[in-house]
């Protein structure tokens, strides 16, 4: 500990390039720790979802709706339980900047499939009962500082007009991953709202048998597959891991610009430690005329190094978590997207680690240094 | 037993290929309590004496032997102990951190010890009070002259109280009065104190201080 205020007026000596240093190496361990964060999110997102459960979409695409006649005929497969479906709402409260999902959906049989969404009984009853009513998951009325009760005005985009709805029931999700930023309504609400010019966006099926999955799917697409609506069906796991893999090249990105930052920031580390090293290099082999040790210099740079980057590291990875912690804006974007503890203590390591990398050739100079030469320099 | 006894001591220095032979067969033998000028010409190899003298440099034959121990025959990391317990050096141009308060440069080999804060503390003002800088001691070396600045240097020398205090050209960038001050101080460590005093000097003025006056030109010793 007595040697700390050497290490600390040494810090100081240049308080602007310390400074400097410090917050490169913050803004460098900010992006380490969110877009780890990015990329955990995505990757538990994919893995969200039910083998148990299919979705059958238009073989067109996402946005491509399906008859409602689908409905029955879908019922009537083998080795399904139970079908339900949803329509993407679109809609905006207040400013377009407040993105989330809305779904519009058959209350009873989606509910039905969902156990995933846990909720009092009470609050689960009033929303089904009534139809303008809105399931609204807890994270989102925590965004926004709703409560049970309030009044809800969407304005439609892709129905347009606005919509009133009254939140009745808040879910919670028992999986991070399932998202707790989402918006649910009736949808004979929003068949009345348009005259009944509207059909499911995409069905949701329940099998008896998740090993039936396959066979389910070949005959459901091929049941489809000569008429003016053709399928697609996959299980609903497959389905969510497809808008991952949509995300699939951003999340490449997010690496390789993470890394390439990283290094970037470990070579401007590296270099200020080299220059503060160069600067020392009389006041060096003084402290060895003193009778310093070699390994005492060595740590004493090293330590040096570290602190500035564990500094900087801690800057970065508690402002990321501060900034994107449970129930954050971006879960509207990424469910369970969140900076754990994990992260942060992996965060520290890192930083610790870029301090010895960084530290360890000034270090390993200083202890080297030729202490006669040195001082002839002064002289 | 002398204190130091230097024994037919070489240096030579190697610039790729070529010898550059420093001195050869050096002998000096110096008593606890004495206060010797080194002098000699630029290049004489006074300097490299007083390094090899401090353990910094290794001779190229010969034995040094200090309070009973040899030198000559000690490592890297031994040298840097025995530095730390026996050797006090006062640098031509002082060389104080300038990081550090007057205290805090004192304050330096004392870290290397077991002493406590308090302990410490005790040990730096008294040094910085022989060398009447007490009221300077939270000056950072910026704030003092240069006569001031080599007086906290001459703290940091004593302040473990060393075995020998080793000198080098201690006046060279100083102006006559603080030249004269510094060396007064030299002076009154060896008599009030009995500090053994090896000092390197190019000025004449300042050797007569010492009990005995060394010349070294030449590769060869003499009183």
């Amino acid at each position: 500990m007595k040697f700390m205020r050497l290490i600390w007026v040494n810090l100081l000596r240049n308080k602007r390039r310390t400074v400097l240093t410090v917050l490169s190496v913050t803004v460098a361990l900010f992006l380490f720790a969110t877009l780890r964060s990015v990329v955990t999110a995505l990757d538990a997102v994919s893995e969200v979802g039910s083998e148990a459960r299919l979705i059958t979409r238009s073989a067109t695409g996402i946005t491509f709706a399906l008859p409602q006649s689908y409905f029955e005929r879908l019922r009537a497969q083998e080795d399904v339980r139970s079908v339900s479906w949803a329509n993407w709402f679109g809609g905006i409260y207040v400013d377009q900047h407040n993105f989330f999902a809305q779904f519009a959906i058959d209350p009873q049989t989606y509910l039905a499939m969902y156990p995933e969404m846990v909720m009092p009984e009470d609050q689960k009853q009033a929303f089904l009962s009534e139809r303008t009513a809105a399931l609204v998951g807890r994270g989102l009325m925590e965004r926004f500082g709703w409560s049970l009760g309030q009044n809800i005005t969407l304005q439609g985009t892709i129905f347009p007009g606005d919509w009133e709805f009254t939140i009745r029931a808040v879910y919670v999700p028992d999986d991070p991953s399932f998202g707790d930023q989402m918006f649910f309504f009736h949808y004979d609400y929003l068949y009345e709202g348009v005259n009944g010019n509207i059909i499911p966006g995409w069905y949701i099926l329940q099998l008896e048998d998740p090993t039936a999955a396959p066979a389910v799917i070949d005959r459901i697409d091929r049941m489809f597959e000569n008429s003016s609506r053709p399928t697609k069906t996959e299980t609903e796991k497959a389905f969510n891991a497809g808008f991952v893999t949509m995300w699939g090249n951003i999340g490449f990105l997010v690496k390789a610009i993470g890394t390439a930052v990283f290094f970037a920031i470990l070579l401007i580390a590296a270099n200020t430690m080299m220059m503060a090293g160069r600067e020392r290099i009389s006041e060096n082999a003084v402290l060895k005329t003193l009778g310093f040790q070699d390994g005492l210099l060595f740590r004493l740079v090293l330590t040096e190094s570290i602190v500035i980057t564990l500094l900087g590291g801690a800057l970065g990875v508690f402002g990321s978590k501060i900034l994107f912690g449970p129930n954050n804006f971006v879960n509207a974007f990424i469910p369970g997207f969140e900076v754990e503890w994990s992260t942060v203590i992996l965060g520290l390591a890192m930083a610790t680690a870029l301090g010895i990398v960084s530290g360890i050739v000034p270090a390993w100079q200083a202890m080297q240094l030729p202490v006669i030469q040195a001082l002839r320099r002064v002289a | 037993m002398p204190l130091v006894d230097i024994r037919d001591l070489s240096k030579v220095f190697y610039r790729d290929s070529q010898e550059i032979p420093v001195f050869e067969g050096v002998n000096l033998e110096m008593e606890q309590g004495e206060f010797l000028s080194l002098m000699g010409p630029s290049g004489s190899g006074k300097s490299t004496l007083l390094h090899l003298l401090a353990g910094l440099d290794k001779p190229t034959a010969g034995h040094i032997i200090v309070g009973g121990a040899e030198v000559t025959g000690m490592k890297r990391r031994q040298l840097a102990a025995w530095r730390a317990h026996h050797i006090g050096f006062v640098f031509q141009f002082y060389n104080l951190l300038p990081v550090l308060t007057a205290y805090q440069n004192v304050e330096l080999p004392l870290l290397l010890t077991k002493l406590t804060g308090r302990e410490r503390r005790e040990h730096v003002m008294t040094a910085l009070g022989v060398v009447g800088l007490t009221d300077r001691a939270e000056h950072y070396p910026r704030q003092l002259s240069g006569g001031q600045e080599q007086r906290v240097g001459i703290a940091r020398a004593i302040v473990s109280d060393p075995t020998i205090i080793l000198a080098d050209e201690p006046t060279g960038d100083l102006d006559a009065k603080s030249a004269d001050e510094v060396l007064t101080l030299l002076k009154r460590l060896n008599e009030e104190f009995g500090k053994t005093i090896l000092m390197v000097t190019h000025d004449a003025h300042a050797a007569e201080r010492a009990h005995a006056v060394m010349h070294l030109d030449k590769g060869v010793l003499s009183r």
